[in-house]
């Protein structure tokens, strides 16, 4: 059988964990396995693991989770899951809540915080009226949130609100 | 120009020259981009692959630093010139494969290559001699500037450029450097440096990319992580490691001069009369013995070898470059002959 993370190597470790009478599995090959070890050691235990690798070893909620369209180019994001790859862009806006947990694990944060493309640039500097950056803002509103200062975390996310809905 | 114009020379990345190359073989960044609206390769349709194709094919030519590039249909080419553009480090395995509506850009000194259609509609690498990121990234920030005065990216302010697989997105930036390790690995501090590479989340490959084993004491270091630095930070990141490595290296070459120099120079020059005098070689054998060689020019053991003659031979003496230097197909035996011809011919051999 192959690892369940590369998909490529064949899996010669298999972990098998039941708590509570719940099992999860977990078939890696050696490079993998290697690899996550270090992860391991600081993880509770298998289903965290898991958790933090797609939502492979979760409790699925419901098959309609599963069953998500992107309307754009039909992917599904049981398909993704399947095969590590989605479909077009509009695939992050339809699978945006799974996403954002899946980038926060795989990157360690999911806001970018590099360049943009030119006609954005362009865009940018003719917004003069908005002054603030976007994504300036959403950084200010998760530091408030993590601050527990909720006046301000509303405030700015009021002002999100109002330029997303302007774009 | 075609293909064929390639076999008898080398890319600029293995003339030997820049900064800290007898360490550092080369430096490379790789930037994922997608066009919005069309759906990802994996998902589109043939009609669509050909479109995305030829909006790309049209964006760059007006593209001055793209002016006398080569343009390849993957669909054109046989398998020996598939695994030639691979063995030269301007492709992928996978972009070899399904040739529906790929293509490949190279530039005339091979410093840029562009693979349409790969796992993203657009894959821009810039591949330069020794340790020269900065000088690498401004290149590719420059033509991926050009390419989006033309061509809308799929991007997301939230999530920066979007990529068909999550591990990419963000800045979608590949930092690389390749390394010649010969003395950590004699010294057996190879395997230590390599868990700290990964515990600073950077991938340690082989010569020849994912998926590859080390060979010839050569790794290629990069970053993972593509999503929540800037760019700038990220190379900064990878020259930081980059150096500190240098120079474990380079500590691990005095302890091996200074405490066993007979042993070294024995190792050194026995490498050096069996490439000069071997008939039949194979390739895995010839990348041991020249990374011996090419420690022995960097450290003045070896006297009257140049280095960018044994990076060529890196690469000259994989098997789809022998069979276009010789002009026809060899089996592997006649590879084996011709390799070992080739390096004596090169070493000035016997």
């Amino acid at each position: 059988m192959r690892c369940d993370i590369c998909k490529k190597k064949k899996a010669t470790v298999h972990l098998t964990e039941i708590v509570d009478e719940q099992m999860t599995e977990l078939h890696l090959c050696e490079d993998c396995a290697h690899a996550k070890s270090i992860q391991m050691e600081q993880q509770f235990g298998l289903a965290d693991l898991l958790a933090g690798l797609s939502d492979f070893g979760k409790k699925v909620k419901g098959a309609e989770e599963m069953r998500v369209k992107c309307p754009v180019c039909g992917m599904t994001y049981d398909e993704f899951r399947k095969f590590g790859r989605l479909g077009c862009g509009h695939c992050y806006e339809s699978f945006k809540i799974h996403l954002t947990t899946l980038l926060k694990r795989i990157h360690g944060s999911n806001q970018h915080l590099g360049k943009a493309p030119v006609m954005i640039m362009h865009e940018r500097k003719e917004d003069k009226g908005n002054k603030v950056d976007l994504a300036e803002l959403k950084r200010r509103l998760a530091d408030a949130v993590k601050t527990e200062n909720f006046e301000l975390a509303a405030e700015l996310r009021d002002k999100i609100r109002e330029i997303e809905k302007g774009q | 120009m075609t293909i064929d114009d390639f076999a008898n020379k080398t890319g600029e990345w293995l003339k030997g020259v820049g900064e800290c190359s007898d360490i550092v073989m080369s430096s490379r960044i790789r930037l994922a981009r997608n066009l919005a609206n069309m759906p990802f390769p994996n998902k589109a349709k043939k009609k669509d692959l050909l479109e995305i194709q030829q909006i790309i094919g049209k964006a760059i030519e007006d593209i001055d630093i793209l002016k006398d590039a080569l343009f390849i249909r993957i669909s054109e080419l046989d398998n020996i010139d598939k695994q030639f553009l691979i063995e030269r480090h301007l492709m992928s395995h996978e972009h070899a494969a399904n040739p529906d509506g790929k293509a490949l850009v190279v530039s005339k000194e091979e410093i840029i290559s562009l693979m349409i259609n790969e796992e993203d509609h657009l894959r821009l690498q810039v591949l330069h001699s020794g340790l020269d990121l900065d000088r690498t990234w401004e290149i590719a920030d420059a033509l991926d500037n050009a390419l989006s005065e033309k061509i809308e990216f799929a991007y997301s302010v939230h999530w920066g450029y979007l990529t068909a697989c999550p591990t990419n997105t963000g800045t979608a930036m590949r930092g690389s450097v390749m390394l010649h390790l010969p003395a950590l690995v004699m010294t057996k501090q190879i395997n230590k440096v390599l868990a700290a590479v990964t515990k600073l989340n950077f991938a340690a490959r082989g010569f020849y990319g994912e998926g590859t084993q080390a060979s010839g004491n050569f790794y290629q270091i990069s970053n993972q992580v593509s999503m929540g630095y800037k760019e700038e930070d990220v190379i900064q990141n990878i020259n930081g490691l980059i150096r500190q490595i240098i120079e474990q290296e380079e500590q691990a070459r005095q302890v091996l001069l200074v405490q066993n120099r007979p042993m070294l120079e024995d190792k050194i020059f026995r490498s050096y009369g069996i490439l000069k005098s071997a008939h039949i070689i194979s390739s895995q054998e010839t990348v041991e013995l020249l990374s011996m060689i090419r420690l022995g020019v960097d450290l003045n053991i070896i006297k009257d070898v140049d280095r960018n003659v044994l990076n060529e031979l890196f690469i000259m003496i994989q098997p789809a470059h022998l069979q276009k230097i010789e002009g026809k197909r060899l089996n592997a035996s006649e590879r084996d002959i011709k390799r070992a011809s080739l390096i004596r011919y090169k070493l000035k051999g016997y």
